[in-house]
């Protein structure tokens, strides 16, 4: 176990999407090891000494980005449970594609992706499952197909020279998280918040620190992880009922009540997410809409990881368990 | 490498020129024969083949149905040459455009054998009528014969009818219709499968016979069935029948017993004629029970343990054999009581029930009754039960005893599975006989009116019986003592792990069964016992110790009150209490009814036995309140071995907590060791006596089983340690040489952090205030399940579902100090147990329900 511990020379790394919580926890790792950080994103990074602000549309900027450095860690994504896909496809796909050539064409020698585990899941519970091969035809809703797009192309540049894994880290939350721990915090406060199907269903989750720490072993144990798609998860799997209970106290809000059956969650996430985006074309509203069908999926069928292979490859395991997780996100809240 | 069809590489299907020499055919005659072979690898390979097997399809099927043994010999590289034949008219062999009759095709076989050219010897293989076709060759070729395989098939016996569904079949009207102009009875057969067969299986069934002409030979099978006694093929039949008592090469049965056409009766028929034959029923499978289960594994197992037999030591007696009845037999003169029933009053002495069982024995010897039939007991408990196992002892008969706590289904799988010549029941079993068709001659414990007795298509009563042997006035010395080493009973497993298994033992067994108990026990002439718990309430005329049966539903261990239990107490002045733990906890619940008198006499009782599965302390130590000055004793068994160990109540507070629960040391005569388990809860294969390692139990004690009754897989899994048991029971021995049970094998969990027993956790469960039972089971793959708390609340919960978030963390953090990290906990208003014991909680069937549960979707009940 070597988590926390510089244990190589200083490398110059490029980290893109640096502005998003898990892109800054990345970013504050590495430079906390000894390494030298530049990042890269559309807004300013809070942390930032050496930062490039820009698009990965953008050739001419992600050209920039990549000089004289030894190693990328690719964050920078579009993430929304919903959106038109030539959004999905100009940032993720085409994005990706940009910082690869630029990457190879400036010699660096590793490269890691960081993409999700919902680019092999096809709407079955998962229970146990091994990380599974991207499948940009199968893979529900726009996020995920776009990412298992670029998954593929990125490990099919992987060769001796250009090194490139996958790291799939399954719902990442902590404290600053705007995409779950926020949405369901405010939902609840404001009894918006449903359960599908009591919330039994078995899912896998991974705590800020780990995911960080998986990602940047990613990089560490190149010599075994490239060419290889991991998954990453706290390795505790949790009823998602009692895994959103928990972020509602850490939070101050209170726990869910209402009971939606997971097929009915499922049909009118469908409906909600076509009546959302329509109105989103029309400016009317912004946020993200309160269910969508890749959402009523995700939290009423199991999801969870077999990690052997991951802690194996990675000679890595969590060191934040969900509980010891949850008592930092309420000490974020002042909670407790 | 190009699949011909699903299942089948193309390099196996071969066509073969044979001339025949069938009467049926002119001279000169020469046929193509379809085979699917694997000569053509194994010469590739390199592999000299050992025999050779000649597998023969019935009808309507073709050499596909032996795809499964082709396969196997090739991902295993065995040295086994495998010709699976489409018989002529059939598959994709010659139209031949005759009629061919049994004894052309067993002919024919004999025409395809000469040509294949074999340097080995032969095993035939048969399905259906392919089995009888094969066993005419067999029984003609025995100088080539190596060995006899046979699945569903029947040699149709004199005596027995024509299967209702091949008469139909058969009959006039309606056999060219279902078996050539349509495809009727090709669609019936494949639909026979159990489950249903995959579509793309069933049309390479259909495949050889898409139109009425090449349907024919399917047509004129059906037609040379020797239904009548002048059917030209009869006398072909009959003269197989016969021969077939001749082999006395090794026999293997594999049987789908829920086959409509080819049942039980006919493997019973054929175990009559081939009485070395080993057999397996798959409980379950039917017609087509190649399809329905692995037949290809436990057959080339088979072969190669006839290539090399083995030898299984067995532990020696702890003393010289006793028969059963020489307690018995030695007290002619005595009067004192020997039984008591409660409900209806009843008692017979020593002489008495000494005479009774005589005068049954000869009865039922009059009646047919000979030393190694089979005879079915449906009768409760007492005094009644007692008479007739003794006097099927005394007989050489072999006691069949299936409690009506299997349930109406598992009791009518456990009957038919055990074939009895005879069944005895009273009035409300031979109306389950009679509704669900189970086999025996009937005979009624009750004298029943003429026109019931028709009905239920009873034979003979108890009283006739009894009529009949007392005017014979029998003794012991008019009967041929059993052998010691013949099957004496069959008994059968809880069903707790799947369907009920029999359980067979022999005279020398049951003797050493009740010699293990006497020590153990103390238990000796003069002791007085009450029989709470079946099959050591048997025992007792055999230890010498006068027996009571208290008045409770046997069916129902927890009908039994504390008030019913202190009245057979008082009955016999009893030294002695057996009982199960489900009924002891209702006699707990009711202690409040007993009087005076019942204190007075429970004071009395030395021993109090409760044995069926483990009781825990407090449970325990609240009995022994009842029984002051008893020794609290919970023994640890099974049906294959009653009991392994024991423990009493002062050892088990002397071994405290630990991982499991103490079961104690083995008792007398036995030894135990354990071979242990590895990461992914697959025992291994070396017995051992390390403290602390957990593995499988094993058992070695002269009382151990004989075999599992047909059942030859499960027998070879069993006794795959030689001159072990393999319990199936997980545990491990501690410094002091105490066993502890964990759980059973099917329920350790197969974490990422390697295997684990569920028992610790479940205790750290229910020490959790308003926890009520509790079962950790294993959801997801093997090597990387996730451990889910399935539990009871007290008070119980309304419905199942998850547990609250304050239950959980509890839970959780309680589980966590035996090294286990839960993910879930659930909710059940109450955890099924099985039936039998009502106190072994059914972890198969939860791990089932809380990985459905987890998955997500609505929440049922387990």
């Amino acid at each position: 176990m070597s988590t926390g511990v510089n244990n190589a020379e200083p490398r110059r790394i490029l980290v893109t999407g640096a502005s998003g919580m898990l892109g800054g926890a990345v970013a504050e790792l590495l430079r906390g090891k000894g390494h030298h950080v530049r990042t890269f994103q559309r807004g300013a990074s809070s942390q930032a000494t050496d930062e490039i602000r820009g698009s990965l549309t953008d050739k001419d900027v992600v050209a920039t980005a990549v000089q004289s450095m030894d190693a990328v860690i690719h964050l920078a994504a579009k993430v929304s449970f919903t959106g038109h896909w030539n959004e999905f496809v100009a940032t993720n796909i085409d994005g990706t594609a940009n910082l690869l050539a630029a990457a190879k064409s400036a010699g660096i020698k590793d490269f890691v992706f960081v993409s999700s585990p919902s680019v092999a899941h096809f709407g079955d519970s998962l229970t146990g499952a091994s990380a599974g091969i991207a499948n940009p035809n199968l893979a529900r809703g726009n996020y995920a197909r776009s990412k298992a797009a670029a998954e593929l192309s990125a490990l099919a540049e992987d060769s001796p020279e250009f090194r490139v894994a996958a790291i799939r880290p399954h719902v990442v939350w902590g404290p600053g998280d705007t995409q779950l721990v926020e949405r369901v915090v405010d939902r609840a406060k404001s009894g918006r918040l449903p359960l599908l199907d009591s919330g039994v269903a078995l899912i896998d989750t991974t705590y800020i620190d780990n995911a960080a720490s998986a990602i940047v072993r990613g990089l560490e144990r190149m010599d075994y992880a490239h060419g290889r798609a991991l998954v990453v998860t706290n390795g505790e799997p949790r009823p998602v009922g009692e895994l959103i209970a928990g972020i509602c106290k850490a939070g101050g809000a209170p726990a869910p009540k209402l009971n939606v059956p997971g097929w009915l969650a499922r049909g009118a996430g469908s409906v909600i997410e076509k009546v959302w985006l329509a109105a989103g074309s029309r400016n009317l509203v912004h946020d993200e809409p309160p269910m969508t069908r890749f959402l009523a999926e995700q939290l009423s069928t199991a999801h969870w990881f077999d990690q052997r292979e991951t802690h194996e490859v990675l000679d890595w395991k969590p060191t934040v368990s969900i509980d010891a997780g949850l008592a930092k996100l309420a000490a974020h809240y002042g909670q407790l | 490498m190009t699949e011909l069809f699903p299942g089948v590489d193309g390099i196996y299907s071969t066509y073969l020129e044979v001339p025949s020499t069938s009467k049926v055919d002119d001279p000169g005659t020469l046929h193509m024969w379809h085979l699917l072979d694997n000569e053509d690898e194994l010469l590739a390979r390199g592999i000299e083949p050992i025999g050779t097997l000649v597998c023969v399809h019935g009808n309507p099927t073709w050499s596909y149905l032996w795809r499964s043994l082709l396969n196997h010999v090739s991902a295993n590289a065995l040295p086994w040459r495998v010709v699976a034949v489409d018989q002529l008219d059939m598959g994709f062999s010659a139209r031949t455009g005759k009629f061919r009759r049994l004894a052309d095709r067993v002919n024919d076989l004999g025409d395809l054998i000469d040509s294949l050219g074999l340097s080995g010897k032969v095993t035939t293989v048969g399905h259906d009528w392919g089995g009888v076709i094969s066993l005419g060759w067999a029984t003609s070729h025995q100088d080539q014969l190596a060995n006899v395989i046979l699945t569903n098939t029947a040699i149709h016996p004199a005596g027995f009818e024509l299967p209702a569904a091949l008469k139909l079949a058969s009959h006039p009207a309606v056999h060219g219709w279902g078996t050539k102009t349509t495809s009727a009875f090709l669609q019936v057969t494949h639909s026979l499968a159990q489950p249903a067969l995959d579509p793309e299986v069933r049309k390479a069934f259909m495949a050889p016979y898409t139109s009425a002409a090449k349907r024919e030979g399917v047509a004129n099978f059906v037609a040379d069935i020797p239904f009548a006694e002048d059917h030209p093929s009869r006398s072909t039949l009959n003269e197989i029948a016969q021969a077939v008592r001749t082999l006395t090469v090794p026999t293997l049965m594999l049987w789908g017993p829920k086959d409509p056409v080819f049942s039980d009766r006919y493997l019973r028929d054929l175990m009559g004629r081939l009485p070395h034959a080993q057999v397996h029923r798959f409980e379950g499978a039917s017609h087509l029970v190649g399809e329905d289960k692995d037949i290809a594994t436990p057959m080339f197992d088979w072969l190669s343990s006839n290539q090399n037999s083995t030898n299984s030591s067995r532990a020696d007696s702890l003393v010289d054999y006793r028969p059963m009845l020489s307690e018995l037999d030695s007290r002619t003169a005595d009067h004192s009581v020997a039984v008591v029933d409660i409900n209806p009053p009843r008692s017979l002495s020593w002489s008495e029930l000494g005479q009774r069982v005589n005068a049954l024995a000869a009865g039922l010897q009059e009646i047919g009754v000979k030393a190694g039939d089979r005879v079915n007991l449906l009768v409760p408990p007492g005094i009644e039960l007692t008479t007739l196992i003794y006097a099927c002892l005394r007989l050489g008969a072999v006691i069949v005893v299936a409690d009506a706590g299997l349930g109406t289904k598992g009791l009518g799988r456990a009957i038919k599975g055990a074939g009895p010549s005879y069944l005895i029941g009273i009035d409300r079993a031979l109306t389950g006989a009679r509704l669900f068709n189970w086999p025996g001659t009937k005979i009624s414990v009750e004298t029943l009116p003429a026109a019931k007795r028709k009905l239920l298509g009873v034979e003979h009563s108890l009283s006739e019986l009894f009529d009949v042997g007392n005017k014979l006035a029998p003794q012991a010395s008019n009967f041929e003592p059993a052998e010691p080493d013949a099957d004496a009973a069959v008994l059968f497993t809880s069903g707790s792990t799947g369907p009920a298994k029999g359980v067979v033992y022999t005279h020398r067994q049951l003797g050493a069964m009740r010699d293990t108990l006497r020590e153990t026990y103390n238990l000796k002439a003069g002791s007085a016992l009450v029989a709470g718990f079946a099959p050591f309430a048997l025992l007792g005329p055999a230890l010498g110790a006068t027996s009571v049966t208290p008045d409770m539903d046997v069916t129902a261990p927890r009908t039994l009150t504390a008030s019913a239990l202190a009245d057979a107490a008082v009955a016999v002045d009893a030294t002695t209490v057996f009982a199960s733990p489900a009924a002891l906890a209702n006699v707990l619940d009711t202690k409040n009814s007993l009087d005076a008198t019942h204190r007075k006499t429970l004071a009395n009782v030395s021993v109090m036995l409760s044995a069926g599965a483990p009781i825990p302390e407090p449970l325990l130590a609240k009995v022994q309140e009842l029984v002051p000055n008893a020794q609290v004793h919970t023994p640890y068994g099974m049906t294959e071995a009653l009991p392994v160990t024991d423990i009493d109540l002062a050892g088990i507070r002397e071994a405290g907590q630990g991982n499991g629960v103490c079961v104690g040391t083995a008792v007398a005569g036995a030894k135990v060791a354990i071979a242990p388990i590895d990461s992914m809860g697959i025992a291994g294969d070396q017995p051992q006596y390390t403290p602390h390692v957990t593995g499988e139990i094993l058992v070695r004690a002269p009382h151990v089983k004989d075999r599992y009754d047909r059942l030859w897989i499960t027998e070879q899994v069993s006794i795959s340690i030689p001159g072990w048991h393999r319990t199936g029971d997980v545990g491990h021995l501690d410094d002091d040489g105490r066993l502890w049970v964990e759980g059973r094998l099917g329920h350790v969990l197969s974490t990422a952090k390697g295997a684990m027993t569920p028992v610790a956790a479940e205790h750290a469960v229910e020490s959790v205030s308003g926890a009520g039972r509790a079962a950790l089971v294993g959801v997801g793959p093997a090597g990387t399940q996730a451990a889910v708390v399935v539990m009871e609340t007290i008070p119980p919960a309304r419905k199942a579902g998850p547990a609250s978030n304050e239950l959980s963390q509890k839970v959780r953090s309680a589980v966590a100090e035996t090294g286990v990290d839960v993910a879930a906990v659930l909710i059940v208003s109450s955890l099924p147990t099985d039936i039998r014991h009502n106190s072994k909680i059914d972890r198969a069937a939860l791990a089932t329900w809380a990985t459905a549960t987890l998955a997500g979707g609505r929440v049922r009940k387990p």
